[in-house]
């Protein structure tokens, strides 16, 4: 057989997140891989797992738990991280609430996103990690489109878009003083659809919430959202039940479905090649905030 | 299916947004809920036309100000390649922004307003390109719709740039008459440039050849982890993880580690899948050796009878990228080159090269920030390394500044010695 002693896109892209996660674990004392369970979590901790292979990760994983979770998402959470073997961190929003690090809000559009990044910061603080790894993608947002690999944030977790270490090659720079910390972008030259290409290639589990399945849920602004008791309905909304499936995992309270019949991998794809919506744009009320809410909500420490 | 990457160059005036913008919407790339932000932007700003600029220019000083400060990354598809681009602003100021996005692009798209022919700025974009080695180079003329796609502008341009472009090392360079607003030459050939016999630029991004840019020959192995597992499965398993930047290695290889000196031959190249048959860039792999010989991080794994350079002297390119000091003889800094970390110190700066004139400065006492030069390094352990031009991975290196921990400088490895 002849080869031609070339890559597959999708090979590539696997190659270069692999060299990353060793690249953090060779370097830094104390990295930890965030978790949200979501499809793209899930494909960070099957590459982690590729990199280490066979040892186990060198690692914890962290969930940053807001308390809105959908329970499919915590039950597949417990079980993927069992199978792995990986040591499992929760920082709580509940948590951060309780000891008055952060005010609830209130009203019906109330919403512990923001709340996340104190937690977050929290935790980070508390277990003195040095690196964080997070399945950020470039494609996602236009903020993200800037973002390096190795993305610096400083003693107060604060994210600078106009100063960033320039990167080169794969040559990162890791270099930090006690108390700033890296957040770590390994995924960050995939997109939506290689995300689906390599779940359904590599046979990866997800949570259930993404295939469609019926669900009862109110519309608010264009979104499906599903009825819980982390929302408080408007008079005006309605609950309907519907077959919608999720295209990303957040929080219960701002994380939209959207119509679909998709039930198989190989449905979603087509969904995904064929849709005309940015996954956030369609799904994430978090986001709709402006035109800069994410680069706004990075700046402070943000995912 | 392939992955190209390719770096753009331009500025705010050339419509190098505009062209993104265009390859990103003809190709259908631009998901409804972008264009409509965009054009509710559009509106807001003013404008009359949708502007398409706004879709890459994403931090809010970017769109307030109307230009591209950092590099930001789009990617996209056809049905016969992936493609990222690597955006970057074409603003002397922002040098250093460039030769971050074009350090790993397989290609470089330089545009020319054909109204003003070849300007310092494309001469200098011209020159990073070569100077980072990029392979291949296109040249869009752009605004043909300003010159009634007149060819005799465009041939003017192309002629200008050639005689430019003979200076610099181009292994491939392409020109393309387009209009980026208008959308002629992107996606399909255009009606309005019947003289043109060429391909669009989207046809030419989907066929140029790549493949045969990789380095197949020489065998370079940067160890970057050792696994050790600590289980009782895997009690004796030792393996050397790492990115294969440099040739074919095979198990039964006989290979040599550097700096030890030490032979040994390839147990096996192993991967989570299971072991395979060879291993080749850009491949992540995990390569067991048959004996028992210390190997740790750092350290390189190549062939007996085609080893890197090995010393602690390197004569080399380098941009500076930061405004907060400046390169001058005994500066002191850290070095990353592969995954080696050394301590270095600038014995010498050759000279300053002006990169609009390629004129050597040699008078020059120091480098500031997007200047480039050459200069001959110290390090305080010897390290393993190619030309770049032979092995961008294994010739490049980046300096760090061990005070503020900033990238301060690009490197390019020129040869060895002082």
């Amino acid at each position: 057989m002849t080869t031609t002693y070339e890559l597959s896109d999708l090979d590539q892209v696997e190659a270069e997140s692999i060299h990353i996660f060793r690249e953090v674990a060779a370097e830094f004392e104390r990295p930890c891989l965030l978790f949200s369970g979501g499809k793209d979590s899930i494909v960070m901790l099957r590459l982690a797992e590729k990199a280490f292979s066979p040892a186990r990760l060198p690692f914890p994983v962290m969930h940053v738990d807001t308390g809105h979770n959908f329970p499919e998402v915590l039950e597949f959470r417990d079980r993927r991280l069992a199978e792995v073997g990986a040591r499992l961190v929760v920082a709580s929003v509940q948590r951060s609430i309780d000891e008055g690090r952060v005010t609830e809000e209130t009203g019906p559009r109330a919403s512990r996103n923001r709340l996340q990044t104190t937690t977050l910061l929290d935790a980070i603080g508390e277990h003195r990690f040095d690196a964080l790894f997070g399945g950020a993608r470039r494609d996602e947002e236009k903020a993200r489109a800037k973002e390096r690999v190795y993305s610096f944030r400083d003693e107060f977790g604060q994210w600078d878009p106009k100063n960033q270490r320039p990167e080169l090659w794969n040559l990162y720079n890791g270099r930090i003083l006690r108390g700033e910390h890296i957040r770590v972008f390994p995924i960050s030259n995939w997109t939506e659809l290689d995300i689906w290409e390599y779940i359904r290639r590599e046979g990866i589990e997800i949570p259930s919430i993404y295939f469609a399945h019926e669900r009862s849920v109110f519309e608010r602004d264009g979104m499906w959202l599903s009825d819980s008791d982390h929302v408080t309905l408007l008079d005006v909304e309605e609950v309907v039940t519907r077959r919608v499936r999720y295209r990303t995992v957040g929080d219960m309270s701002c994380t939209g479905a959207v119509d679909s019949t998709a039930a198989t991998l190989e449905e979603i794809i087509g969904e995904v090649a064929a849709t005309r919506t940015t996954e956030r744009g369609a799904t994430r009320a978090d986001d709709r905030v402006s035109e800069a809410a994410m680069e706004d909500r990075k700046k402070e420490g943000y995912f | 299916m392939e992955l190209l990457r390719f770096a753009t160059a331009g500025s705010v005036d050339d419509g190098k947004s505009t062209l993104i913008g265009r390859l990103l919407y003809d190709t259908k790339q631009i998901f409804q809920d972008q264009l409509e932000a965009v054009e509710r932007t559009s509106m807001q700003m003013g404008n009359e036309h949708t502007n398409l600029a706004l879709l890459t220019d994403g931090l809010r000083a970017e769109r307030e100000q109307g230009i591209t400060i950092d590099v930001a990354y789009r990617y996209f598809a056809t049905p016969k390649r992936k493609f990222i681009i690597a955006d970057t602003p074409g603003h002397i100021q922002y040098t250093r922004n460039m030769v971050t996005g074009a350090s790993t692009a397989d290609l470089a798209l330089v545009l020319v307003d054909v109204r003003n022919g070849v300007i310092e700025q494309s001469r200098r974009h011209a020159f990073l390109a070569s100077l980072l080695r990029i392979p291949h180079l296109v040249v869009c003329v752009n605004k043909m719709d300003l010159v009634d796609y007149g060819q005799e502008a465009f041939e003017e341009v192309k002629a200008e740039f050639r005689e430019f472009a003979m200076k610099l090392d181009i292994a491939d360079l392409t020109f393309i008459p387009v209009s980026a607003l208008h959308g002629d030459n992107v996606v399909d050939r255009s009606p309005n440039t019947p003289w043109y016999e060429g391909a669009s630029l989207l046809h030419h991004l989907e066929e140029v050849h790549i493949a045969s840019d990789r380095n197949l020959i020489d065998a370079r192995f940067p160890v970057q982890y050792v696994i050790r597992p600590q289980s009782d499965e895997h009690h004796d398993y030792r393996g050397y993880a790492g990115t294969i930047v440099g040739g074919v290695f095979k198990p039964g290889d006989e290979v040599m580690v550097l700096p030890s000196g030490f032979t040994s031959k390839v147990a096996s190249v192993d991967t989570y899948e299971g072991s395979v048959d060879e291993a080749f860039p850009p491949m992540a792999v995990t390569m067991r050796l048959t004996d028992d010989i210390d190997v740790s991080r750092g350290d390189m794994i190549c062939r007996p009878g085609n080893q890197p350079m090995v010393g602690q002297d390197l004569q080399a390119m380098v941009c500076w990228l930061t405004e907060a000091s400046k390169l001058t003889p005994r500066t002191k800094l850290a070095i990353k080159h592969t995954t080696r970390a050394a301590r270095t110190m600038v014995t010498d700066l050759q000279y300053r090269l002006d990169v609009n004139t390629l004129h050597r400065d040699e008078s020059a006492e120091a480098l500031s920030l997007n200047e480039i030069g050459r200069v001959t390094l110290r390090c305080t352990q010897p390290l393993f390394f190619d030309e770049y031009r032979r092995n961008r991975a294994t010739g490049s290196f980046v300096l760090v500044d061990e005070t503020t921990n900033a990238t301060v400088a690009a490197g390019m490895i020129v040869g060895a010695g002082a």
